[in-house]
């Protein structure tokens, strides 16, 4: 099981170094974990690294292919105001 | 630039409001310092006000990655301590940015700072960061190395930033209090796990105060800088003022927060308002009281090139560099020779100024009190009066009273838009012009054309071009004169002047 950087990723390489097992590499049109060689950080960290400091909510999937960091869980924005606020900017 | 007052008299010193570093009169906000730092900062743009007129500073992007989050910032682009919010850098390694900051010294001979700000947070990109500095410090010890950080990793970096010789760093330090700290930070990285809320701004702050303490304490140069957010921190900085002046920071920034909702920031789309010009200048009057402010800072972008408020950045985007041939031996020649001739002509600015200074009491009637003004500047750089009103992309503020004249601080024409084409017609621009020069009451600038002068005489600024060329205090002083010997300046200024050109 690995966990998976989809193309909501920013490339900020902040989750690069981090990584124990060495699975997380530059690529374009952004970063991939190799998952063959992540290890969900099991027997170095408490928490998976990359998922730690990734700054970019639904970058970074679980194995079961959810957003490690759903909507609103880092920035603090509640989902919904980020729905009406975007959609108000559409309109304009 | 002395404009100190020599004959004032004694019936208008109770009033006259010594409120900022100015009083005692000297405009050089530097002069409080201790001679060594004096030395240091002397030429650096971003840190003394008059330098910032003659040289020019250059920010490399080299450091992606970020520990923190803040409420103002949006990761997909540059780190909005330093930058502007919404703009994206071009990512450079080490040895591209090397050659780049060589390209741009061989070119811009003024250029006499390099820092790293970005676009995430230098420290938290330690490998490239101090790889550049290494290189630098190595192949071109003339250039003056600097470095701006969130402070939480700071402390553990302090030993290596003292080995690459870097005397300057800036500390972004909104609050010293976790709970204040809570409503601007939503988490930290720190020992291997994400610390949300209080408990992680609590850790950042220890850190910073921490870190700010360790630097001073061996000589190195602190700035903080502060973003104003109203209703979070803004009755909390003056306190941050005080804590950061005692650890020995020499100056403190304090900028306003830019918040919208495009910025997809959380500031931005929850509708957190910026402060008012107003606001900000009082707030930096009164943290002025605590210590030294700096009112000149551009919030410039992480690979900001050229002088402060202007970007040269496209002449040297990576493919022109790769190819642009840097004989560095004989740059640096060059470019210690024109430094020395923009010293002389910083010395002979500062003569000339004190030979023909008249003090402002002497013109105005001893009688009468007269209120202090705000004027706005359009200069291209050099300390003088020497752009077109039409061609400023920001104004200087100044503020002129009976007893000194003082730069407040800038205000940009546009701040994100780039262009004038695509952003409306020539009036809406000119409107939006208007608009940001509210509660000044003169515009000096080199020349500007008859359509702008009529409309900013009917909105109650009065344009004048009659100073071109002159040395920017020097003109305020005597527009200042002008205006006060007409008794313009003897009531409040007239509401419906004001509002006639609203
Ligand atoms: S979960 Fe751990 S091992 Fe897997 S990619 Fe992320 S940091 Fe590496
Ligand atoms: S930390 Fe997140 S956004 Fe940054 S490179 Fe890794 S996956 Fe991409
Ligand atoms: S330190 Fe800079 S890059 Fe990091 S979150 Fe704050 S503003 Fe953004």
């Amino acid at each position: 099981m690995a966990y998976e950087i989809i193309e909501s990723c920013v490339n900020c390489w902040a989750c690069e170094p981090l990584c124990p097992s060495d699975a997380i590499f530059e690529a374009r049109p952004h970063f991939k974990i190799d998952a063959k060689k992540c290890t969900e950080c099991e027997g170095d960290h408490v928490d998976p690294q990359c998922v730690s400091i990734c700054p970019i909510e639904g970058a970074i999937l679980n194995p079961f292919s959810e957003p490690a960091n759903p909507p609103g869980s880092l920035t603090g924005i509640p989902p919904e105001r980020m729905e009406e606020v975007m959609a108000e900017i559409q309109s304009r | 630039m002395e404009l100190k007052v020599i004959g004032q008299s004694e019936d208008n010193t109770a009033e006259s409001g010594c409120s900022a570093s100015g009083c005692g009169g000297s405009s050089d906000q530097l002069s409080h310092l201790p001679d060594h730092i004096r030395d240091k900062v002397h030429n650096h743009p971003c840190y003394s006000e008059e330098a910032h007129h003659h040289f020019a500073r250059m920010h490399v992007a080299v450091a992606p990655a970020c520990n923190i989050q803040c409420h103002y910032c949006n990761r997909k682009y540059d780190c909005a301590n330093e930058s502007r919010p919404g703009v994206v850098s071009e990512l450079l390694t080490p040895d591209q940015a090397v050659k780049k900051v060589m390209a741009v010294a061989a070119n811009i001979p003024q250029m006499t700072v390099l820092g790293i700000a970005g676009p995430g947070d230098p420290l938290a990109n330690p490998e490239r960061t101090f790889e550049t500095f290494r290189q630098l410090t190595e192949k071109a010890p003339d250039i003056k190395l600097c470095v701006s950080t969130n402070g939480l990793s700071l402390p553990d970096q302090v030993e290596e930033l003292c080995k690459h010789n870097i005397d300057h760093v800036t500390i972004t330090i909104n609050c010293v209090d976790p709970d204040v700290g809570a409503k601007i930070y939503p988490w930290i990285f720190w020992n291997n796990r994400r610390i949300k809320g209080r408990k992680g701004a609590q850790i950042l702050i220890e850190q910073q105060q921490k870190g700010l303490k360790m630097l001073t304490d061996r000589g190195i140069l602190v700035k903080v800088n502060s973003v104003m957010i109203p209703g979070v921190n803004d009755q909390h900085l003056e306190e941050v003022s005080k804590v950061v002046k005692e650890k020995g920071a020499f100056l403190h920034n304090v900028m306003p927060l830019i918040a919208e909702a495009e910025h997809g920031t959380f500031y931005g789309v929850m509708g957190q308002r910026g402060p008012t010009h107003d606001e900000l200048q009082t707030l930096q009057d009164k943290c002025a009281g605590d210590m030294n402010m700096m009112r000149h800072c551009r919030q410039c972008r992480a690979d900001a090139v050229g002088m402060l408020g202007e970007d040269r950045g496209d002449e040297f985007t990576m493919d022109k560099v790769e190819v642009m041939d840097v004989d560095y031996e004989q740059a640096m020649i060059k470019r210690a020779d024109y430094q020395a001739e923009i010293e002389a002509k910083r010395e002979a600015q500062k003569k000339s100024a004190n030979e023909t200074f008249i003090p402002l009491t002497a013109l105005t009637t001893k009688k009468k009190e007269t209120r202090p003004v705000l004027m706005a500047v359009a200069t291209s750089g050099g300390g003088v009066i020497n752009q077109h009103f039409g061609h400023a992309k920001e104004f200087l503020i100044y503020e002129a009273s009976m007893t000194d004249v003082r730069f407040i601080g800038h205000r940009k024409v546009d701040l994100y838009c780039s262009g004038g084409d695509t952003c409306g017609d020539a009036e809406t621009t000119l409107q939006k012009t208007i608009r940001l020069l509210e509660g000044c009451e003169a515009v000096l600038c080199s020349k500007i054309g008859y359509e702008p002068w009529e409309v900013l005489e009917e909105s109650g600024i009065q344009p004048n071009g009659e100073h071109a060329m002159e040395p920017i205090e020097e003109a305020v002083a005597k527009v200042y004169a002008e205006m006060a010997e007409s008794g313009q300046l003897e009531q409040q200024r007239q509401a419906d002047q004001l509002q006639a050109g609203a």
